[in-house]
């Protein structure tokens, strides 16, 4: 890696080092086939469109969003998992984008995905001990059957569970234990980054927590990487250090976690911090909330200019003709407006909506 | 909220959209039924289901009064009851299912009616909104025409042409655009939320004097999660209807209901004003789901303190307080019986004989349950050296471990590599449903 890049899409604050994955002009586009006999192209879902991102080293990484703008297939392209359209996700030096599946091979020891679902992302028919050890044994990084049984016993420990255990099946495990089961299996291979996707979306409240805070010591103690992809922003809020919002295929505003929710500056972040209930009942009622108009316009087809402004509260109530022309005309670059951080708004004004 | 109950006059109000005012008026109780009796009472409904295992008790002795025009929050997480309790009042049940105690509307005993006369209160006296608008429209027949249904089946005198007027109406006051030319649409052509804006139309079709709400905003995005909760509360205060909303999210019931009752393994655990439960908690569950949230208003990066285990299974229950296993209070007594639900203040129950030392942590999580070692691993930082990054794979092997069960449970947090094993047994077996 050459010395820091020189267009660096984060707030800006100091860095430690080199980012460990650099994203820059990702897109995914999924292609909408014709329904005649040749099922040609007519079209494509522009899931993820142009994003730039970087994890740094020991930094967790958030990335929030609601239903279908694309931060799930974002994880999944920067693990190659569905290979990108176009860009480039350069981890530790090397570029992803384009290498089949036996030069992924050797990477995927140090990028790991957790997925959201532990009901479905373990194999019913395997014992406890089987998937943990999997990808031990996949990589051959024991040499011996005892070297495999006491880590995958450490592993299990590690994650909280009782190694006692190991012989049983997912089906006798709680969602919350199955959760672990499922870090334990990404850390076999002693991972610099995990790709966390909706890790506790499936868990309830008291569970959860506890989830959490495993990510947590696991990060601190083990020295990993996160990108986080969540759609709880009180989730991201706690275990962020930067945190990304993604509006259908883009990312629209950028910055350190503290920032981002004390001073969010896109009318999206905005609309997004103020619709979410606070579990406190005082603070709720005294709230004034920005509620955005509409669903969700489809990826096929994105809106002109901004790709928010068929939504924005600040395109419908606040700018003038002439502004809004801007709007419609001009798609708005992630750069700092005056914010202290980078955003994606012609009109960005930073405020305070919590 | 508090609006006025169902003796208010006919006049709307609120402020809502000029064209989506109801002409026909707020909620009135149905002839037949003594509009003097509590709006719906609910008193030591058990509900249990039978499986190859055996009984499933389901629903323990749930007790509550709806007051008038209030909103009731009902919060617990998955398996607590919540669902059942209220599909046991809608009397919506599978056949299979075994309901005992008593539900009354108005005076009116509904356990026990015919599948026929309670048709008549469904919809019109009592009404519900589903979780899943994706299910709770029929995909073949347009949005209007499920609209009419409801409104013709309560009103045979109704002719169709001010049905689908009526019907228009409705779905402009829940906020659909276009709403004349929307009304002869197919659910598939609405996304989620304006499903659920159709579904909450439906609900509020006949000026019901109750509606039941279970997890209406679960399956949506938070944006659209708020302009529901607005359109529900437009739809209480254009009907004045009392509301029973179930839901898991801490946040929503914060924000909309008047009183609250938590649930835990299908019992009531505690019931009170809203402010009673966020602000000083009496039951140690409450106090628990309370710390184990994660605040998006959190200035700085607080440690969550999550609740050890998980719910008991509801299938032959030990005797004792259910949630004593989880419990960092926990005492022998606990384990004797059932704690009835005790009056802690005015309008204020709790199921737990050891509300006083819950009293004192004035709603902090973290002064009560940590006290609990069991969970001393998640609160420390203690980890194997040999996990962490450039560790040899090969240095993992554990031959001074200690072996597991030689610590005991409970032992301090800051250890070495031994402490890992043991505090977490208790999240394990706990887990362990």
């Amino acid at each position: 890696m050459s010395a820091p890049t020189t267009e660096r899409p984060d707030g800006g604050a100091p860095r430690r080092g080199d980012p460990i994955l650099s994203v820059r002009g990702l897109e995914k586009h999924f292609p909408i086939k014709g329904g005649g006999l040749l099922k040609r192209t007519v079209g494509a879902v522009r899931a993820v469109d142009d994003i730039d991102l970087d994890l740094y080293p020991g930094e967790v990484l958030g990335l929030v969003g609601e239903s279908g703008c694309g931060k799930s297939t974002t994880g999944r392209a920067i693990l190659n998992l569905q290979p990108a359209t176009a860009g480039s996700v350069v981890f530790q030096g090397r570029e992803i984008v384009g290498l089949d599946r036996k030069q992924m091979r050797p990477l995927r020891r140090d990028i790991q995905l957790v997925f959201q679902d532990p009901y479905a992302s373990l194999n019913p028919r395997l014992p406890v001990f089987d998937i943990v050890a999997e990808p031990l044994v996949i990589h051959g990084l024991t040499t011996s059957n005892a070297e495999l049984r006491s880590r995958v016993r450490e592993l299990v420990e590690t994650v909280g569970l009782n190694p006692e255990h190991t012989n049983r099946y997912p089906a006798e495990f709680s969602g919350g234990q199955r959760q672990r089961i499922g870090i334990a299996r990404a850390l076999a291979l002693q991972p610099k980054v995990l790709v966390l996707d909706e890790p506790v979306s499936a868990l309830d409240v008291s569970i959860q927590a506890g989830v959490i805070n495993l990510l947590e010591d696991l990060k601190n103690s083990l020295g990993l990487s996160y990108l986080f992809i969540a759609h709880d922003l009180s989730v991201v809020r706690h275990i962020s250090d930067r945190v990304a919002v993604m509006y259908l295929g883009r990312i629209v505003e950028i910055a350190e976690r503290d920032e981002l929710f004390d001073r969010p500056a896109h009318p999206y972040t905005q609309a997004l911090l103020s619709a979410i209930p606070l579990p406190d009942p005082r603070r709720e009622r005294a709230r004034q909330r920005i509620i955005i108009t509409g669903d969700v316009p489809s990826p096929a087809n994105p809106p002109s200019g901004c790709r928010f402004r068929t939504r924005c509260q600040k395109f419908a109530n606040v700018l003038t003709d002439d502004q809004r022309q801007q709007c419609i005309t001009v798609d708005p670059a992630l750069e700092d407006r005056g914010a202290g951080h980078l955003n994606a708004c012609h009109y960005a004004e930073a405020m305070s909506v919590l | 909220m508090s609006t006025p109950g169902t003796s208010g006059p006919a006049s709307s109000s609120s402020g809502a959209t000029s064209t989506g005012t109801l002409s026909r008026g707020r909620t009135q109780s149905l002839p037949g039924f003594d509009a003097s009796a509590p709006l719906l009472q609910v008193t030591d409904l058990n509900v249990r289901f039978p499986s190859e295992d055996g009984q499933v008790h389901a629903v323990r002795g749930v007790d509550y009064t709806l007051r008038s025009g209030e909103v009731l929050g009902i919060v617990g997480e998955s398996g607590s009851g919540k669902s059942v309790t209220s599909l046991a009042v809608m009397g919506l049940l599978p056949a299979s299912a075994r309901v005992s105690g008593s539900v009354k509307y108005r005076g009116q005993e509904l356990l026990g009616q015919s599948d026929r006369s309670m048709s008549r209160i469904r919809g019109k006296g009592v009404s519900m909104i589903f979780q899943d608008p994706m299910t709770s429209l029929d995909p073949v027949y347009k949005v209007g025409a499920q609209i009419e249904e409801t409104l013709r089946i309560h009103d045979r005198s109704l002719s169709s042409r001010a049905a689908e007027s009526r019907a228009v109406e409705l779905l402009e006051l829940v906020g659909i655009p276009n709403a004349a030319d929307r009304v002869r649409s197919y659910p598939h052509e609405f996304s989620g939320g304006m499903r659920q804006r159709v579904v909450i139309a439906i609900a509020m079709a006949n000026q019901p004097e109750v509606i039941i709400a279970d997890e209406p905003t679960t399956a949506l995005d938070v944006t659209v999660q708020a302009q529901i909760l607005e359109v529900l509360q437009t739809a209480l205060q254009e009907t004045g209807a009392a509301m029973v909303m179930i839901t898991h999210d801490l946040g929503v019931v914060a924000g909309i209901a008047d009183r609250v009752l938590v649930m835990y393994a299908g019992r009531p655990v505690e019931l009170g004003s809203v402010e009673d439960i966020y602000y000083e908690p009496r039951m140690p569950y409450t106090l628990g789901l309370l710390g184990s949230l994660p605040r998006l208003d959190a200035p700085t990066r607080e440690r969550l303190t999550p609740i050890t285990g998980a719910p008991p299974s509801l299938l032959n229950m030990p005797p004792g307080c259910p949630f004593a296993p989880r419990c960092p209070l926990h005492i022998a007594a606990c384990d004797e019986a059932e704690p009835p639900l005790f009056q802690v203040g005015s309008g204020h129950a709790a199921a737990c004989i050891r509300t006083e030392e819950v009293e004192r942590a004035h709603g902090s999580a973290a002064e009560v349950f940590s006290e609990t070692s069991t969970d001393a691993v998640l609160a420390g930082e203690a980890l194997p050296a040999d996990l962490a990054i450039g560790a040899d794979a090969g240095d993992a092997v554990a031959g001074d471990d200690p072996p597991p069960g030689q610590t005991e449970p409970g032992a301090d947090a800051g250890g070495d590599t031994g402490s890992l094993i043991s505090p977490h047994r208790g999240t394990t077996d706990g887990d362990r449903a």
